[in-house]
């Protein structure tokens, strides 16, 4: 090697360094702009670390957004929208989830009494990179097609007694409250509708709070008052007899990515009629790998890959942004205060004895519309 | 020459030793002061989180009989001997309480007493029974503080800078400790594991508990708090593996004077411990709802 090249080498690794310096510092950002395409701006900011070194996720969050969880037929194939596309649809969603509007009749009326005084704000507004979907796979941003098989004797029987709880339950007649669903037992939240993995926008209390200690991440939700203690400090899992209604989760770090895994469900036979995973799923074959990321000082991305292969044809995933609040967590009471649970089965006993009595297919005593978050 | 020289020296061994006592001293002199129960714990010096506070993380559990009754008790057969046997049966204990005896005013001994009797017929809420009868425990209810930390179930502290988790593994009780938070409960309302309050006073955590509900009770034998209670909680590390723990209650609408309870929280050693989940609303809805199901299912 001459002496000019080793010159003309050390040249360039000064300026190499240089600009690796500058470039983190966020001061040559035209420079990483060409490169990555992404605005300089969010590269000059770095994912922060605890003190004892893992990435710092810590803060409080609202995840609540009117991005619908599929595509709406609407908007066909888009993934993103456009300024204008996006002002319409969220007009159009605004209105479809407002619960002040009188225009569905008594029975819609009732189904909306949890009225706007209850909405997130958060709930009426798309997520910032205007997708169409909450679902960014498959490519359709729509929940994949469920396995068709045949139910075996005992399945059938278990489906036959599920519809006819439903249909106690939406017709005012509940035997017992194991008509009730979870979330009315305040047992958890029902899986579709946040409060817990997978985190989904749901009407109210769309709020997390996360704590990390060496060892521990933990996720606060308000909803039914649940602290998810997550150890990050690779410990095995717990045995598979073991079973929870919210899963036992393990977490591992995947460079600044918190990666939680969830087992350890109760079998359904144990839960009633609504299921203790999302989508009714069987708890036994449920995959669910939830990662959280850091992607700027105000918002974790929260992306949670879905999988059973005797429910769905395919996994799926679901990213929803978590933006920074600076709302606070407030006590969620239910059990403690479950009206709910006495005045439907005071109400159906009521009806009974006067001599009504539950008919399969009588209609829906709660409004139809509206009443999902 | 020499002499003198050895005489510096020696004289320099003392001065530094001197100073090296008094500085250990001073050291030495508060831990001391802080530990709950004078003459429990030898004085020791904690280790420390990231930001120089004394480590609290861990899991955490009181070994006393205090959720049976905070007071001294012989044991009992509990609510259904006839149909729990021995598992039913309540441990005897002493009491936690400074003192031995909780002051109650006289009306709110005639409630204790009146709680006591009730404490295994629960109400529901539609019933409009006010104040509910039943344990809240028995009911899977919050249990509220400072109950939470003395009852027989794990708890686990997550300690940071601005907020401080405690969960505690039954029925998933948590309380958001706010850190040199200044305002009283923002809303017109009361929480079952009250608004709380943290601030480090030397090397104790000291919990200011105030907008508890009037509905907590403190133990299964119907000692309760109410609205207008304050609870000031103390944690103050006294060893790798024990934290003294001291709650001065105070409300004058129950108590004629505040009073205190004291008793150490062990540290969970078992390889890879963790709080196990334990929703207990399953286990209660044929107990308090099952008058109203048309066939009881299980």
């Amino acid at each position: 090697m001459s002496g000019r090249l080793r010159i003309s080498l050390g040249v360039l690794a000064i300026v190499l360094v240089g600009a690796s310096i500058l470039a983190a510092r966020g001061q040559l950002g035209w420079l990483t702009t060409a490169f990555t395409g992404s605005p300089a701006g969010a590269e000059a900011w770095t994912a922060p670390k605890t003190p004892w070194g893992d990435p710092d996720l810590q803060g409080i969050y609202n995840y609540g957004t009117s991005t619908p969880l599929q595509r709406p037929r609407q908007v066909s194939d888009k993934q993103v929208m456009s300024d204008d596309e996006a002002k319409q649809l969220q007009s159009d969603l605004a209105y479809r989830l407002d619960r002040d509007r009188r225009d569905g009749g008594a029975q819609a009326d009732v189904s909306r009494s949890y009225n706007d005084a209850w909405m997130d704000p958060n709930r009426m507004r798309l997520t910032a990179d205007k997708r169409t979907s909450l679902i960014v796979d498959p490519a359709d941003g729509r929940i994949p097609a469920r396995v068709e098989r045949k139910l075996t004797p005992q399945e059938e029987k278990e489906r036959i007694a599920a519809d006819l709880s439903t249909r106690r339950f939406n017709t005012g007649f509940q035997e017992s409250y194991r008509d009730m669903d979870v979330g009315n037992r305040c047992i958890i939240r029902r899986r579709n509708e946040g409060g817990g993995h997978p985190y989904l926008p749901a009407i109210y209390n769309n709020m997390a709070q996360i704590f990390q200690a060496p060892g521990y991440v933990v996720i606060y939700s308000e909803m039914i008052h649940f602290a998810r203690v997550i150890p990050v400090d690779g410990r095995p899992a717990l045995p598979d007899n073991v079973g929870t209604w919210l899963g036992d989760p393990r977490g591992r770090w995947e460079g600044n990515t918190l990666v939680v895994e969830t087992k350890n469900f109760i079998s359904r036979g144990d839960v009633g009629r609504t299921g203790v995973v999302y989508g009714n799923a069987n708890p036994e074959t449920f995959r669910i790998v939830e990662r959280f990321t850091r992607v700027g000082p105000e918002t974790i991305n929260y992306e949670v890959t879905l999988s059973d292969p005797e429910t769905w044809t395919r996994p799926f995933t679901i990213m929803v942004p978590w933006n920074k609040t600076n709302e606070q967590i407030y006590e969620y009471q239910c059990q403690e205060l479950n009206y709910d649970m006495y005045h439907w089965l005071h109400g159906a006993r009521e009806r009974e004895k006067r001599g009504e009595k539950f008919d399969p297919n009588a209609p829906d005593a709660r409004g139809g519309d509206g009443a999902e978050g | 020459m020499r002499n003198r020289s050895n005489a510096v020296i020696v004289a320099t061994v003392v001065a530094v030793a001197i100073v090296g006592i008094w500085l250990a001293m001073r050291l030495q002199a508060p831990a001391a002061a802080q530990v709950a129960a004078p003459g429990q714990f030898a004085s020791y010096t904690p280790s420390r989180t990231a930001d120089g506070k004394p480590d609290l993380n861990g899991i955490w559990q009181s070994l006393t009989t205090a959720n049976w009754d905070l007071e001294a008790h012989g044991a009992g057969a509990g609510a259904y001997p006839h149909l729990l046997g021995a598992w039913g049966a309540e441990p005897g204990g002493q009491s936690i309480v400074e003192g031995g005896v909780i002051p109650y005013r006289p009306e709110a001994l005639a409630r204790k007493k009146a709680n006591f009797a009730s404490r295994a017929t629960p109400s529901v809420p539609g019933d409009g029974v006010e104040p509910p009868l039943g344990d809240p425990e028995m009911k899977c209810w919050m249990t509220g503080v400072p109950r939470m930390m003395y009852m027989p179930y794990p708890l686990q502290i997550v300690q940071t800078p601005t907020a401080v988790l405690i969960t505690q593994e039954f029925n998933g009780n948590t309380r958001i400790v706010r850190m040199d938070w200044q305002e009283e409960t923002p809303v017109d309302n009361t929480f079952f594991m009250g608004w709380n309050r943290g601030r480090w006073e030397g090397d104790s955590l000291v919990i200011d508990v105030t907008g508890l509900s009037d509905k907590n009770w403190l133990d299964r034998v119907g000692n309760f708090l109410s609205d207008t209670a304050h609870v000031v909680e103390r944690l103050t590390a006294a060893s790798p593996y024990h934290i003294a723990y001291e709650a001065t209650i105070e409300d004058s609408k129950v108590f004629s004077r505040p009073w205190k309870i004291s008793f150490p929280l062990y540290r969970r050693m078992e390889r890879d411990v963790q709080l196990m989940e334990f929703k207990c609303q399953p286990f209660v809805e044929e107990l308090v709802y099952g008058r109203f199901t048309k066939k009881p299912t299980t």
